[in-house]
């Protein structure tokens, strides 16, 4: 086998060093620069300014709690959503398999702007479940259930998305075998799909996270943004920031950048062990056609 | 225990996988079902197990109706065609897994794991990932540990499919000592006839969702009961011939066909195989080397070229005045004698010392 480190064309030195020049200047400029900037500013004045900032004030405070609330609750409801759709798509074949897939997709393809106001259009006061909602005493547009459904929409597919290929490629035998040795659904799926999807669902709840937290567009348009009350990290970022209150702006913006960091190390970690196994994957499959 | 299917049918949308089947498999049987890809043997074999429910008909235990069981209840022992074992987990868990589901007591499975470790010779490797193993051990695993729950029966997918010919050949025997040792009434599926006759009692000969033949290796070898039985065991040389007074004639070549004693002639089909032909050098006008005699009447033909196989030698020849060409098959040894009188172009005579005659059923035109 060759080492995937091997250069697969040979361009001339020079053409060679331009591009990595490039793409080095690319990423700095798009990427390296803005962070480093956001932790710049957020620390100007010193790291016991920074947490006052983040600290000391009621609705900042706030905005945290929610945003560390409002997150899980959409992931898990990703999660327990997108292990059942996945289920259903790789092992099942129905009319309108390919349709449902394509839906999952929707999401993607909406703008953030558009889903939110989409549920506003449902949920709202003048929506279509408006009056019912009403007559329940039940607030979703401007609250806490409207963060959550604006969040679990915009991050819909990112658990799903991961789990179908692999669920696929494993294929059913495992889980018939589990079966057809005595176990039950429950047991099938704790001892024998769970474990074997383990590092997809983790990269996926992941990935889940970091957009969950850093949702701004539906966010925005389903929360009415009303400080110490609706507004999330990101809308308080911006709010703070269009008061002329930067250094606190971008303190709150550290918080979601250092975030991304960890997402980042966590992301990398994951495929690396989600890379492994589709090699023991691969190997296994090579070893089963008689090319050891 | 005794498995009985009956007018068993299954059909996946419009295509019918299984249409009527019936099979008896004897207690403490070993079954072999031989088909090609698309014959409808590996559906048949995941309804026995529970894994596929039949449209229509019954699958009965020791003559308890079970067709609607599901394989949970079942026990039976299956072994998936790439083996299905859990990747995440060892080989001791592997094995241990149906005694784990069904609360079996930890000293208990230990004791009962380590001595099928023992039974299947993989000692030593209970620590092992599937991973880390040869296609030849984790096939071992796999059997392992659909026999841990103490299986009435064992099923068997295309048991030695994914194993190069050697291993193949090994685990074949030995799977062979183990039924006779355990004495398990066991079915498997394949496509490989060798396979098939080398392990089974009884062979089920399957194509196109229907049971063709079923019967000992030698019953079904030397007996094929229809067309397709004959040309799936091994090569056939096919022809049109003619049968009429109890013979069929193929170029001329009596051969005797008692089961047709009508007068008028029918056309026939005329299955050779190539190691019931005999072949003999001739000179160029026809007549018999000296030292090879050869009485009975023949066909004249050509050598094309010679091609060995093992213990046996292929010649294919094409007789006088032919398109096509015929195989003969004969013992190496006797190439070997004959070696500077097969070369290509030398001349032969070939003799056919059995054939198998099947009349085209008179409802289907062929």
């Amino acid at each position: 086998m060759t080492s995937p480190r091997a250069p697969v064309t040979h361009a001339s030195p020079v053409v060679n060093a331009a591009l990595v020049a490039a793409a080095a200047a690319i990423v700095g400029l798009v990427i390296v620069v803005p962070l480093a900037s956001v932790f710049a500013e957020a620390f100007t004045g010193g790291a016991s300014a920074w947490w006052v900032a983040l600290t000391h004030d009621a609705d900042t405070r706030h905005a945290i709690w929610l945003s560390l609330t409002v997150a899980p609750v959409a992931v898990v409801i990703n999660t327990v959503f997108g292990i059942a759709a996945a289920w259903l798509v790789a092992r099942f074949r129905f009319p309108g398999r390919s349709l449902l897939i394509s839906l999952f997709d929707v999401p993607f393809s909406v703008s953030p702007v558009v889903a939110g106001l989409a549920l506003v259009l449902i949920f709202g006061r003048q929506g279509l479940l408006g009056p019912t909602l009403a007559w329940l005493d039940w607030k979703i547009i401007f609250a806490w259930p409207g963060l959550v459904l604006a969040t679990t929409f915009v991050t819909l597919p990112l658990v799903v998305r991961e789990l179908i290929p692999v669920m696929e490629a494993i294929g059913p035998d495992e889980e018939l075998a589990a079966v057809s040795l005595g176990a039950s659904g429950w047991q099938v799926f704790t001892r024998v799909t769970l474990p074997t999807i383990r590092w997809a669902l983790l990269h996926g709840i992941v990935l889940a996270n970091a957009r969950a937290m850093g949702e701004f567009g539906a966010v925005y348009v389903v929360s009415g943004h009303i400080a110490g009350v609706t507004d999330t990290m990101p809308l308080r970022v911006e709010k703070l920031f269009q008061e002329y209150r930067t250094p606190a702006s971008m303190a709150v913006a550290s918080v979601l950048a250092g975030l991304a960091l960890v997402t980042l190390v966590a992301k990398f970690a994951i495929e690396r062990r989600l890379e492994s196994e589709a090699r023991d994957l691969a190997t296994a499959r090579a070893q089963d056609a008689g090319h050891p | 225990m005794s498995i009985h299917v009956r007018e068993v049918s299954k059909s996946f949308g419009s295509f019918k996988v299984l249409d009527r089947v019936s099979l008896d498999v004897p207690n403490g049987g070993l079954v072999a079902l031989l088909g090609p890809s698309g014959s409808g043997k590996t559906t048949l074999l995941r309804i026995i197990a529970g894994l596929e429910f039949p449209d229509a008909g019954h699958i009965e235990e020791d003559g308890q109706d079970v067709t609607q069981r599901h394989a949970r209840d079942r026990e039976v022992g299956f072994v998936f065609q790439h083996y299905a074992l859990f990747r995440h987990m060892n080989v001791f868990e592997n094995v241990a897994f149906g005694l784990r589901v069904r609360k079996v007591p930890r000293e208990e499975v230990r004791t009962r794991v380590d001595e099928l470790l023992r039974l299947v010779r993989l000692e030593g490797l209970g620590g092992r990932k599937p991973g880390q193993l040869s296609g030849g051990q984790r096939q071992r695993v796999a059997l392992a540990r659909a026999l841990a729950i103490r299986p009435k029966m064992l099923l068997l997918d295309e048991p030695f499919g994914a194993l190069d010919a050697k291993v193949r050949v090994e685990l074949r025997q030995w799977l062979r000592r183990l039924h006779d040792e355990i004495g398990m009434t066991s079915v498997f599926v394949t496509h490989d006839q060798e396979e098939a006759f080398e392990l089974a009692d009884e062979v089920v000969v399957m194509n196109h969702g229907r049971i063709e033949q079923q019967g000992t290796p030698d019953a079904v070898f030397d007996q094929p009961a229809t067309p397709f039985v004959m040309d799936f065991l091994g090569t056939v040389n096919v022809f049109h011939g003619r049968v009429e007074n109890g013979r069929a004639y193929w170029h001329g070549i009596p051969i005797d066909y008692p089961d047709y004693p009508h007068a008028q002639a029918r056309d026939a089909r005329v299955y050779l195989r190539p190691h019931e032909l005999e072949l003999s050098p001739v000179t160029g006008d026809g007549s018999p080397v000296a030292g090879h005699g050869q009485q009975a009447p023949s066909l004249l033909a050509s050598v094309l070229r010679v091609t060995r196989t093992g213990a046996l030698t292929r010649v294919s020849c094409r007789p006088q005045g032919w398109q096509t060409e015929l195989h003969v098959d004969i013992p190496t040894e006797s190439a070997q004698r004959l070696q500077s009188k097969l070369e290509p172009g030398a001349r032969v005579a070939i003799t056919p010392r059995r054939a198998r005659v099947f009349l085209p059923d008179p409802e289907y035109a062929i």
